[in-house]
């Protein structure tokens, strides 16, 4: 079964995180290290980081179907920061992988216990019932 | 001389996977490296075979590349260790290996041994379904992810996983014993189960593209049966799954909607499959050891018989639910046992079996227990709560064509 881990982290108006190179590198050697590690146990369906909010659109079809975008949000909406597609064995697995991306170490190395939303992924019809 | 290639040639081509694999396998005692060897050698035949013909001896072709793969493969092996000496005299001891005759290591048990090694124990689902369609169905990584909808590097993770997880096991490529046949038997066929019904249930709308898992586990029963021809689970499985797929043409509308079966026009089944599932069943009953799988297909059975729906036997069908309540209970049973009893005794009847499901942690907040419960509240004509239970079903299923299905069962009795 597929399942879509999101981390819903970021914030209108809060770009890069400012920590201290550090942290910042061992953040960013823990994320390619989770990718590598569920690419190869066979469960990596996706993985994708998105922009930030400041590129963010938000679009509505007008009166004669033209898009009419919108990009001023409230500070405190929170962004789809990037999400995983994984085929998993069990819903516990992947909530597994879920905590485990959760404690990316933050400042001071400390996890930083974000977020993450799993959500099951729809798939096709159950075979039929007898 | 060759052979054109044609429309059955691929189909030659998967039924020799196995065979080529086992003789690799049993030569160079390594089913890991076979089994990528082969994989290898299938890729070459697809690649050449259709623009070149298919060659006198394409078993013997096969096994070749394959093992020239393998002797290459152990070279560069040697090579890496011992970069200068010795390795002329070893290389060439590899050559020879490779040159000797390809039939004498033939063994019609291969693709036994196989199925039994790749429907492991110690393999979760998932892998053992990839590593059997890729050993012994004979496809390729490439098809094998495309079926499942996952990136081909993923897929072959998954399969390199799983026989790092065989080789950990140290079975050794040879048949289980009798004893040990009966006691794995029930995971082989439910790895062909599954495949099965992952190929029958994403057969429709925009996944018709798939590769045709349904069709191809059809025919790895097929195999099985012709290995086991005694065994009246296997004959009882391959039954089910020929009075399952017989409804496939019936059981989605023009919009992809799911087609319940009481609503299914029923000229449109397969009559060939399913006279040979009724005989298939017919021979396994006679043999008395009646198990889940001959069960579920005299069920199925029974519904493909009937011309009309209103026609059905439910009185048979609900004693069959109670054999297979005995044979193999299970929340799903029950609840199948409940809808039987529901169209023999009245819905009341029904519902009354659900509510021992609902303190069952395997069931209590599945979908599949509030459609159910709709359904037969619908039949007690208690419209609100059918409304209710259908919407619930419909927030709770992770399928789109049962999603789409709940939600018009609920609009629809909200609109009368």
């Amino acid at each position: 079964m597929k399942y879509i881990l999101m981390m819903n982290t970021m914030r209108a108006g809060h770009g890069v995180p400012e920590w201290p190179q550090k942290d910042l590198r061992a953040h960013i050697a823990f994320m390619m290290g989770l990718n590598k590690e569920l690419r190869e146990s066979g469960e990596l369906v996706s993985a994708e980081g998105l922009a930030f909010p400041e590129q963010a659109k938000l679009v509505r079809a007008g009166k004669n179907g033209a898009p009419i975008t919108d990009g001023v949000f409230p500070e405190s909406k929170e962004f789809l920061a990037g999400y995983w597609i994984v085929d998993v064995d069990s819903p516990e697995r992947a909530y597994a992988i879920a905590a485990k991306a959760s404690a990316a170490p933050g400042p001071g190395g400390a996890p930083l216990n974000m977020p993450i939303e799993v959500r099951p992924i729809m798939s096709g019809p159950p075979p039929e019932m007898l | 001389m060759t052979k054109p290639w044609d429309t059955t040639s691929e189909h030659l081509l998967r039924e020799l996977a196995p065979q080529v694999l086992g003789a690799v396998a049993r030569r160079f005692r390594d089913f890991s490296a076979a089994e990528d060897a082969t994989q290898e050698a299938m890729i070459a035949a697809f690649t050449q075979w259709p623009d070149q013909g298919i060659p006198d001896n394409p078993r013997g072709w096969l096994i070749q590349v394959a093992s020239r793969r393998m002797t290459d493969g152990m070279r560069s092996e040697i090579a890496r260790r011992e970069r200068e000496t010795a390795v002329a005299a070893e290389t060439e001891n590899l050559t020879s290996l490779a040159e000797i005759e390809l039939e004498a290591d033939m063994d019609p048990d291969d693709t036994l041994i196989l199925l039994f090694m790749c429907c492991h124990p110690a393999l979760t689902p998932s892998s053992a379904i990839a590593l059997t369609l890729r050993a012994v169905g004979g496809l390729t990584t490439a098809e094998i992810a495309n079926a499942f909808l996952v990136p081909e590097a993923t897929m072959a993770q998954r399969i390199s996983r799983a026989k790092q997880t065989i080789k950990t096991s140290s079975t050794p490529f040879r048949l289980p014993s009798a004893h040990e046949r009966t006691e794995r038997l029930p995971a082989v066929l439910h790895v062909l189960y599954l495949i099965f019904s992952e190929g029958y249930a994403s057969s429709i709308g925009s996944h018709l593209q798939r590769f045709d898992l349904a069709r191809e586990a059809i025919r790895l029963t097929r195999n099985t049966k012709a290995l086991l021809p005694n065994n009246a689970e296997v004959a009882g499985l391959l039954a089910l799954m020929l009075l399952t797929d017989a409804r496939r043409a019936a059981r989605t509308g023009q919009d992809e909607e799911l087609i319940p079966l009481d609503r299914q026009d029923r000229s449109l089944w397969d009559r060939e499959e399913i006279s040979e599932g009724i005989e298939l069943l017919t021979a396994a009953l006679a043999k008395g050891s009646v198990g889940l799988y001959q069960l579920q297909a005299a069920i199925a059975a029974v519904h493909d018989e009937t011309q009309r729906a209103e026609e059905t036997d439910w009185p048979q069908i609900l004693a069959l639910y109670e054999l297979l309540n005995r044979v193999s209970p299970g929340p799903m049973v029950t609840l199948n046992h409940a809808i039987a009893a529901a169209m023999v005794h009245g819905p009341a009847k029904g519902l009354e079996l659900l509510r021992a499901l609902d303190s069952d942690t395997r069931v209590a907040g599945h979908y599949r227990l509030d459609a159910v419960r709709a359904h037969l509240l619908e039949k007690m004509g208690d419209h609100q709560a059918a409304i209710k239970h259908y919407r619930i079903a419909a927030a709770r299923t992770t399928s789109i064509p049962e999603r789409n299905y709940l939600t018009t069962q609920a609009a629809r009795l909200a609109g009368d």
